[in-house]
């Protein structure tokens, strides 16, 4: 197992390597920093553009492949480059990932684990009038897009406010600026700045999945093997826990691999529509700014994070399913 | 209570009275099982026999009430008195795997995969038992042992996957009997098992049965399996019971056309019984049922009377038949021959002594080894198969050739081997006396024409979204024949293999099996070759058809002058349709022969065991025989032994005394030896 | 010199599929069967009927603004009122979900037929075509499409939307390439595509003529959902700035400009957003109908298992 593991992680950094430098080369060609400069007010002489640009390791009349070497070589040490305000990258890096992170981890898990068990409790219960409900509701949830269902909070939110004449539910930012008290009150104000986002990021994570855990558990529901386990005398109820479910997560550690990308996708939207200063709303930000930089710093962190959990899906698949590991 | 009226000796141990089970389909319900009524009694086997689409496992699983929801059962089933239709699910899962547990078809799916064989055999026992875990372990063990798997200890942490399909269905057997059941149901135990193994698994059915003292209903659609272990029969036809009796009383003597044309369709191992007698017509769909008798559309003896009303299932001495015309046949007995229509084959195309006719297809010495790969990505080769391993042939004109041997003995990619019309990695190929390593690609392409195949499952090989005759003409086609060559050839092809070629617009889900089987047929001869490949071509079909197709396959070859090679894991039929047999083990071939000379004087120590696994569908010569049971299963073709492969499971080996005699069947290779009748053993003389 | 063989042991005629052309027909009698797909076409056929005829329902041009009427609700003037100046809402939704549709539709055409090809290459030929196919394939994935086109689509906008509507294709082929891939792998070992192999039918042919046409129905149900995904991709983008641009007009620019007026002007917002909703809801539906009316495996009768008798 441990091998099969090993052979996952050397495949994904070759594809984290090449996966990076198509980011680079895509970001270096298309954004176009040079018109950033000399659209400044006023406007700077050709030399300091070009020193600038240079400078910061931008200049499009260096070959791209030479731009990534540099690029390359710092990132060995620790080093992003510099933004376009001339400011270190890592700095918002650190910053940021933090802010994306909350958000990406508490919305997916919340959704993975949600979305599985209405998934197979609507299998169980097919075509009765409870599981007809969830199949509705998740097809409404499947077609409408991330921001929209973000939006619709928001506007919920402030009608909320409108409403009550003051502020029900926060929907800017993760915390309260300038909050006095101690520990507890920083952590509920978390909370709360927390609901909104991550419920337009889980709903969409619970839609998701529960179809397709629903059609999993289906398939199982035919089974011989949960056949055999009523046979010897196990009550339907118990075979379903035991044999059922357990066999009927295995595939949902592959479509938490390739949910990933939806789920970042969508972060990305909520950032931006509740003012939560994360990756997502940097990338927003530094692409209308030309930011080179940033722009693949933050393509650096998705790699980094999908091919985390494509190695997690990988890992879970192993340990769940023996025939794997053989 | 009502438990203590079950220990009366009259009350049967179980009995089934009027069973009906319907499914629920699109245009309303569609029956299954319709009236079925049953005893059994304690300690007995009921064999229940039917064809697919009987009704024989929809009757065995409504006893458990484990069918799906989609089914609606009728009538009752009482066990000890006590009534199960209708049970709440809680009380009937504590009669489940206690008193009456159940033995499934396939093994592997039947396992749940991600729990170990010995967790999922303790689970069994701790359902109904109040053990702890370490007591209901060794009772595992105690169980793995009781039905042969060796090193039982080890074989508790195995997953399902890590066992071959015996060794599953040992497993399945010893979770069956973890309670000690009254009745042990067993649908289609051995059907996905090679002869060896079924031969295995069947005598440990008997050892269970024998250990527990449990009644075993045993449901198959093999009349040898049936013959050789029911006490009882009931032969199940269009969701009804037939006809049952005493097993010998059925087989001697049976009383309703649709057993003895069974009976009549299946071939012998044998050589006796004469010649096949197919059924006419495919089975009555159930959906549609013409009033009266469901069999009267394809039953020879039938009259007006019979499409009147649906006859009752009656008779004296426990021999009842479901026919207006049984006591007839009781009183005449007639063979299936004398009532069924036997096809006329007519005189063979190709005559002359053996020798002097062409040789059509000679291998020698063949060799194919696979890489064995680890690793998903970047895979590394660890080790080799050895699927073929020395394969020799010889087939000449108007001959057919039995290609025997069970699943991993490298068939297949012999087959595979020869079709590919390439030089092989090993050993000479050459096909109508051409030497496939030196072809250009134009030669192989016009000698594609002369070799066709015909392969197992019709349904498979048929794409399932092209027209009949476009099937057909795709052959051609691929040889750029002209339009007019193929308007006219397919319907003549089609007319040929027995059907009406107004149907070559229709699709291939559109036929039954072994129309289909027909289409393939007509597809392979297509392009008029001289050698067909048969892989398998009748074992995917129920007997009353399968015959049918033989027939046809006897009279094109002699019509046609063509060539057989017939892979088959079934003796019978290739006892009845061969005219020579090979046999393989392991990648190799171990004996070679005259079917006559390899079936009744088998050389080598396999073939015998071969031979003596496969059962007669007739109980007497059943009982009467000798069985030869083979140890384990075959070793991995991964390694290549030194000296004979067969000798791990070899009898003659492990009862040969002096020690020269051993070393020499562990190092020396046996090479095929003997005039005509060949086989590869040190000591082919020594049964 | 053929010898004619007749065969009495069958009967010519097969009795057990008599009607004409069986499988059209069991498709329909499915797709009828789920009401959903058949609401979720009549929904389809309502909405592209109002994006096409819609214009020519009412006087008002999307563009042009109606200075007497700025900011009003919906009213007879104007169905779905107006915008700050003075613009036909109604006009404008109408013209932003041709343009969500067309837009959805290309998109779904082209990234199923690229995937359909590169995968049933990838699956069929094996070896190092399979390998580098793949390669390509994980490597797109590792990035949110979104990201790329957000990255790209600045560079494009003297194109205008036709640009958007191949990036938009090419970073969304991947996933079905792969399912495509792993059916032509065990397609390959089926019979009859061996069959056709073994009487000396070329690859390519066999590949249009045996193997695509068998994954035809997943081409089908994939393209169907993938329509609406694509409109989803679109409208996202355009929220953002990076899909289509004004002057043109889709539901997503228009969602973009209602979304600060919301809370005041609810229509602005609420009517793009709902046609937006509606439409993709209503090409989810006939595509889960589609599966389930396609998909051989699927039962014709409701699965359904046991309902437990209360004791």
């Amino acid at each position: 197992m441990l091998r099969y593991l090993a052979k996952r992680l050397s495949y994904y950094a070759v594809l984290l390597v090449a996966a990076v430098f198509l980011a680079y080369a895509i970001s270096a060609v298309a954004l176009q920093p040079r018109t950033y400069f000399e659209a400044k007010v006023p406007r700077p002489s050709a030399e300091s553009v070009e020193h600038q640009l240079t400078a910061l390791n931008l200049n499009d009349r260096t070959p791209v492949v030479v731009r990534f070497g540099h690029w390359a070589g710092g990132l060995v040490h620790g080093d992003l480059g510099r933004t376009i305000h001339d400011t270190p990258v890592t700095d918002d890096f650190g910053r940021r990932i933090w802010v994306s992170l909350r958000l990406l981890l508490i919305g997916s898990l919340l959704g993975m684990v949600l979305g599985v068990a209405v998934g197979a409790w609507s299998a169980v219960r097919q075509y009765r009038m409870s599981d007809r409900l969830l199949t509705l509701l998740s097809f409404v949830l499947l077609s409408t897009p991330v921001f929209l269902v973000a939006l619709f909070l928001k506007n919920g939110a402030i009608a909320a406010k409108d409403a009550a004449g003051h502020e029900v539910v926060p929907f800017t930012g993760y915390e309260t600026p300038g909050l006095a008290g101690g520990l507890g009150a920083h952590l509920s104000d978390w909370a709360l700045h927390l609901l909104l986002p991550t419920m337009s990021l889980a709903l969409y994570g619970l839609a998701t999945y529960s179809r397709y855990q629903r059609g999993i558990m289906l398939d199982v529901l035919g089974s011989d093997y949960l056949r055999t386990a009523e046979a010897k005398g196990l009550t339907r109820g118990r075979a379903l826990l035991k044999h059922g479910l357990r066999t009927a997560v295995i595939p949902m550690s592959t479509m938490f691999a390739y949910s990933f990308l939806g789920i970042f996708t969508g972060a990305v939207f909520t950032e931006t529509i509740f003012g939560w200063h994360g990756m997502g709303e940097w990338l927003i930000q530094a692409i209308n700014e030309q930011d080179v930089n940033s722009v693949v710093a933050v393509n650096l962190f998705t790699a980094v994070v999908v091919l985390a959990s494509g190695f997690l899906a990988d890992t879970l698949h192993a340990a769940l399913d023996p025939r794997v590991r053989s | 209570m009502t438990t203590t009226v079950g220990t009366t000796v009259d009350t049967p141990l179980l009995a089934v009275r009027d069973l009906r089970v319907d499914f629920a389909g699109p245009q309303g319900p569609v029956p299954a099982v319709r009236g079925v009524d049953l005893t059994l009694r304690r300690g007995e086997t009921l064999g229940i026999v039917g064809e697919s689409g009987s009704g024989k496992s929809v009757t065995a699983l409504s006893v458990l009430g484990l069918l799906p929801g989609t089914a609606r059962v009728r009538g009752s089933v009482q066990l000890d008195g006590r009534e199960l239709v209708g049970l709440p699910g809680r009380e009937l899962a504590s009669i489940r795997g206690r008193r009456v547990a159940m033995v499934f078809q396939d093994p592997l799916s039947a396992f749940t995969p991600v729990y170990r064989i010995g967790d999922q055999i303790a689970e069994a026992i701790r359902v109904h038992q109040k053990t702890d875990k370490a007591a209901a372990r060794r009772r595992a063990a105690e169980l793995l042992d009781l039905v042969g798997i060796p090193a039982p200890d080890r074989a508790l942490d195995s997953f399902p996957h890590e066992f071959s399909g015996g060794m599953r269905q040992r497993a399945m057997i010893a979770m069956a009997i973890a309670n000690d059941p009254d009745i042990l149901l067993a649908d289609e135990p051995t059907t996905a098992l090679d002869v060896t193994i079924q031969a295995q698994v069947l005598d440990v059915l008997r050892t269970a049965q024998r250990e527990t003292g449990a009644a075993l209903v045993l449901v198959s659609h093999d009349l040898g399996v049936i013959a050789g272990t029911a006490d009882r029969v009931a032969v199940m036809y269009a969701g009804r019971v037939v006809e049952t009796a005493g097993v010998d009383d059925l087989f001697a003597a049976p009383r309703h056309p649709y057993t003895l044309g069974l009976i009549g369709a299946v071939p012998r191992l044998d050589g006796l019984g004469g010649p096949l007698v197919p059924i006419p017509g495919s089975p009555a769909p159930l959906a549609d049922l013409p009033p009266g008798c469901p069999f009267a559309a394809r039953c020879p003896l039938a009259e007006p009377r019979c499409s009147a009303a649906e006859p009752e299932l009656l008779g004296e001495d426990g021999h009842l038949a479901a026919c207006v015309r049984s006591a007839e046949l009781a009183e005449q007995r007639p063979a299936p021959a004398d009532v069924y229509p036997v096809p006329e084959v007519p005189a063979p195309a190709v005559t002359g002594e053996r020798d002097t006719r062409p040789q059509v297809l000679a291998v020698s010495g063949l060799g194919k080894t696979f890489p064995l790969l680890k690793g998903t990505v970047f895979k590394r080769r660890v080790g080799e198969v050895y699927a073929v391993d020395g394969v020799d042939l010889d087939l000449r004109e108007g001959e057919t050739l039995g290609l025997v041997g069970e699943s991993g003995s490298g068939k297949s990619t012999t087959l595979f081997e020869l079709l590919d019309l390439a030089a092989p990695e090993t050993g000479r190929i050459e096909l109508l006396g051409q030497d496939t390593s030196r072809l250009t690609r134009a030669e192989a392409h016009r000698l594609r024409s002369q070799l066709q195949i015909v392969f197992q499952d019709p349904m498979a090989s048929l794409d399932p979204r092209m027209p009949v005759g476009d099937i057909i003409a795709e052959p051609l086609r691929a040889r750029r024949a002209a339009r007019d060559e193929i308007a006219r050839r397919v319907p003549e092809l089609l007319r040929q293999v027995g059907l009406d070629p107004e149907h070559a617009g229709r699709y291939p889900h559109q036929f039954s099996g072994g129309q289909r089987q027909r289409i393939s047929i007509a597809r392979a001869l297509a392009v008029r070759p001289r050698l067909l490949v048969l892989d398998e071509p009748v074992s995917a079909l129920d007997v009353s058809i399968q015959a049918g197709i033989l027939n046809l396959l006897q009279s094109l070859k002699a019509a046609l002058g063509l060539s057989y090679l017939f892979v088959s894991h079934d003796l019978s039929v290739i006892r009845h349709l061969a005219d020579r047999v090979s046999v393989m083990y392991l990648g190799r071939t171990v004996e070679q022969g005259d079917v006559a000379g390899v079936f009744d004087r088998p050389r080598h120590p396999y073939t015998r065991a071969l031979l003596s696994a496969v059962p007669l569908p007739d109980p007497a010569a059943e009982r009467a025989r000798d069985r030869i049971l083979l140890a384990g299963d075959p070793p991995s073709p991964t390694q290549r032994h030194a000296g004979c492969p067969f000798r791990t499971r070899c009898p003659v080996y492990a009862r040969l005394a002096e020690p020269g005699a051993r070393t020499r069947c562990e190092e020396e290779r046996p090479a095929l030896a003997g005039d005509g009748h060949q086989a590869a053993c040190h000591f082919p003389e020594a049964a | 010199m053929t010898t004619v063989v007749v065969e009495p042991a069958e009967p010519a005629a097969p009795a057990p599929a008599p009607r004409g052309n069986g499988r059209a027909r069991l498709v329909l009698t499915r797709l009828l069967a789920a009401r959903g797909a058949v609401v979720g076409a009549l929904l389809v056929l309502l909405l592209f009927a109002l994006a096409f005829g819609g214009p020519y329902l009412t006087r008002w041009d999307y563009a042009a603004p109606d200075f007497t009427a700025l900011h009003q609700p919906p009213s007879a003037q104007h169905w779905f009122g107006t915008n700050g100046i003075g613009q036909d809402v109604f006009a404008q939704s109408v013209r932003g979900l041709q343009k969500s549709l067309v837009i959805g539709l290309l998109v779904a055409l082209f990234s199923t037929v690229l995937a359909s090809l590169v995968g049933a290459c990838a699956g069929y030929f094996g070896g190092w075509a399979d390998r580098c196919l793949m390669f390509v394939v994980d490597l797109l994935l590792v990035f949110p499409s979104f990201l790329i086109i957000t990255i790209v689509s600045p560079r494009l906008k003297s194109t205008g939307w036709i640009a958007f509507v191949l990036l938009l294709a090419l970073f969304n082929w991947m996933i079905t390439a792969r399912v495509v891939r792993s059916m032509t792998l065990s397609l390959r070992e089926r019979e009859f595509v061996r069959a056709a192999r073994f009487m000396g039918v070329r690859p390519l042919r066999i590949i249009l003529r045996h193997v695509l046409p068998n994954v035809a129905s997943f081409l089908i149900i994939d393209a169907t959902i993938a329509v609406g995904g694509a409109v989803m991709s679109e409208t996202a983008l355009s929220y953002f700035g990076f899909g289509v641009k004004p002057p043109d007009v889709s539901l997503g620019t228009l969602l973009a400009a209602g979304t600060s007026e919301a809370p005041v002007f609810p229509w602005l917002f609420y009517f793009p957003a709902a046609l937006l909703v509606l439409f993709v809801l209503a090409v989810n539906l006939i595509g889960d109908g589609l599966r389930d009316a396609l998909d051989p495996t699927a039962a014709g009768a409701p699965r359904r298992r046991a309902r437990r008798k209360k004791p």
